[in-house]
């Protein structure tokens, strides 16, 4: 295991670099030159040769590569062409508002889709089973944004339950998850975020439960009298790993796409500021934000990975 | 007329040797056929897409308005408001037009970058499985790399730095598919030529292009289409993402995507009709998705 552990944590590392040269390939994407897309459109000739230098921007690109890996190692991610603040400063404060909902929205969604999950495997074929199977193709069917802006329809603008919008009167710097008025504007981007893994974690769970209770195992245990839920136990172990790693590319996918989300409930975490950086073609925190966003990715993939050779015995790989 | 005396003969004989066959012996996609012929939920689906095909095709037909008519006076006005059976936008366009119309950006957001991604994918895909080796392992990590971003972030990187419009959009979707879809392309391929029969084929000296289509080209083509048709909705979904967050068509252009982001600030003055383009996209995400699980059975491919 150990050995395993070893060679996936040096596998990391080519991944790691692939994502930079893509993030770093990002400026050459852009229309026009990559001095125009890293200044404001104002700029001064003094200000575009001291940036040329400072970026090394008239070195063959390769070079240029390197010294963009340097700073961005040493968390110089750039400055923000919009705010002028440094894009590292403003990607870990927005992600201090993506975390909480993006995790509370997959632990929902994990809850929801294992019960609903075991409810179809035990039943394959029955009517609960095809219930549970149409909420799931619903949750995946569904595009979050127009269920987001459904929600604030329905709870905002209709019915006055709940803020169409933001992180509440306190806004972002003093909220509080234990104050129902401004906990209470998480509630609508929780529920918009949760559908789509709701659906994927059901399926998931459905069909790795259904297999295991096909095998010749669960034939034993029926036959030396043991009772649904005692069989469901004995299976859902097997079939946990399988469904823990879904678990855990969800969570990655909601930290790293939930700007649709945001955008609709303008909420302020990484989402957002990347709308934000589209909008005003701020290359550099469009930039920096998915470097930091796809790295997170990266490391959550390693983490479940690990846990799962740490969780099940039978995975001997290596 | 002795021609047409020997062509009949000669269709009569075939007749005969087919008629000698027995009757219940299918080929693969016979058997893949009558699954389908009696699931009914995936043929009424079928039906559906046909149906928002059709639609989004003779728009110019059915569509009851211009859909680029603008009105200042019937603007924002509500469902079954006169003949604008679906209301109005903020410029007094009828909304049920531009739906039509917008079926077309949808459709073709939704079909061609998973018809040139299937294409490129499988491509590299077959190569990589086939060869292994460093070749394989060479095109293999190269997609690990885009592996390590959330489909929506890679889109919303490409298409963020790429600006919009319709080509780039295309390029961004195609871009985004292709890594997954070679992945399982891979991974058939490296199955089937590990199997017998293609050790088989090799032994009797067929040549690698003759193995490669006659063998393994069609054992991986139904897992790598099945998995392709259950991208068609991905790709609707994340291009209507683009369009809303304005990277997609330029705005006179209907597009379900952008009239939900447009509408969205009208959602105080007329809230049923803001849903409306959704609904467009949640119905058709749903069609092709439950058509390609009807699909996966019919075809028996594992998820």
């Amino acid at each position: 295991m150990w050995l395993y552990a070893a060679r996936r944590l040096l596998m990391t590392i080519p991944i790691g670099l692939g994502v930079t040269v893509i993030c770093f390939a990002l400026i050459y994407l852009a229309p026009g030159n990559p001095v125009q897309s890293l200044l404001p459109p104002d700029a001064t000739a003094k200000d575009i040769a001291e940036l040329k230098h400072a970026y090394g921007l008239d070195k063959p690109i390769p070079i240029q590569y390197l010294i963009w890996l340097g700073h961005a190692l040493t968390g110089n991610l750039g400055i923000s062409i919009q705010t002028n603040q440094p894009v590292l400063n403003e990607v870990t404060r927005a992600l201090a508002n993506t975390i909480p909902i993006a995790v509370i929205s997959v632990i929902l969604a994990f809850v929801i889709a294992l019960g609903l999950g075991i409810l179809a495997a035990t039943r394959v074929g029955g009517v609960l089973d095809r219930i549970a199977t149409a909420i799931a193709v619903l949750g995946i069917s569904v595009p979050s944004f127009w269920l987001g802006v459904t929600l604030v329809i329905v709870f905002a603008v209709m019915l006055g339950w709940l803020p169409a919008t933001g992180m509440g009167s306190a806004g972002s710097d003093h909220f509080s998850w234990f104050r129902w008025s401004e906990a209470k504007s998480a509630v609508m981007p929780i529920i918009a975020l949760t559908v789509t893994p709701l659906g994927i974690l059901m399926r998931t769970t459905r069909s790795s439960l259904a297999e295991v209770l096909a095998l010749d195992f669960i034939q034993t245990l029926r036959a030396k009298g043991l009772g649904r839920t005692g069989i469901v136990v004995h299976a859902i172990r097997n079939a946990l790993p399988q469904i823990l790693a879904m678990f855990g590319l969800q969570l990655g996918y909601l930290i790293g796409g939930s700007i649709l989300v945001e955008t609709v409930f303008t909420w302020p975490g990484t989402g957002f500021l990347l709308n934000k950086a589209i909008l005003t073609r701020d290359i550099p925190l469009l930039q920096g934000t998915i470097l930091v966003l796809a790295m997170a990715f990266v490391l959550i993939n390693l983490v479940v990975d690990l846990l799962q050779t740490a969780v099940d015995p039978r995975i001997k790989r290596g | 007329m002795s021609d047409l005396s020997i062509t009949s003969r000669a269709a009569a004989a075939e007749e005969e040797r087919e008629a000698a066959l027995p009757r219940h012996v299918r080929g693969y996609w016979g058997n893949v056929w009558q699954r389908l012929r009696y699931d009914y939920v995936t043929l009424f689906f079928l039906g559906l897409i046909a149906v928002i095909v059709l639609s989004a095709v003779f728009a110019p037909l059915i569509a009851p308005f211009d859909p680029d008519k603008a009105s200042m006076a019937h603007r924002l006005k509500p469902l079954f408001f006169h003949t604008n059976i679906l209301g109005t936008d903020e410029q007094g366009r009828d909304i049920l037009s531009r739906i039509l119309y917008g079926g077309r950006t949808s459709l073709l957001m939704g079909i061609v970058p998973v018809v040139v991604a299937t294409v490129v994918g499988g491509l590299f895909g077959v190569v990589a499985g086939y060869l292994g080796g460093r070749v394989g392992t060479l095109i293999m990590r190269g997609m690990d790399v885009f592996f390590a971003f959330p489909s929506v972030l890679l889109a919303v990187a490409i298409s963020g730095s790429l600006g919009g419009g319709m080509i780039n959009q295309l390029i961004t979707l195609t871009v985004v598919l292709t890594p997954p879809l070679c992945r399982v392309a891979e991974t058939a391929t490296s199955q089937i030529r590990s199997m017998d029969f293609v050790d088989a084929a090799r032994a009797s000296g067929a040549s690698t292009i003759s193995i490669l289509f006659h063998h393994v080209l069609v054992n991986a083509v139904s897992p790598v289409l099945v998995y392709a048709s259950t991208l068609v909705s991905a790709s609707i979904l994340l291009a209507s993402g683009l369009s809303f967050l304005g990277l997609g068509v330029s705005p006179p252009t209907p597009d379900w995507g952008l009239m939900l982001s447009t509408l969205r600030q009208a959602i105080y003055v007329q809230p049923v009709v803001c849903a409306m383009p959704g609904l467009a996209i949640l119905i058709t995400s749903i069609a092709f998705n439950l058509v390609s699980d009807g699909l996966r059975q019919a075809m028996d491919v594992k998820a």
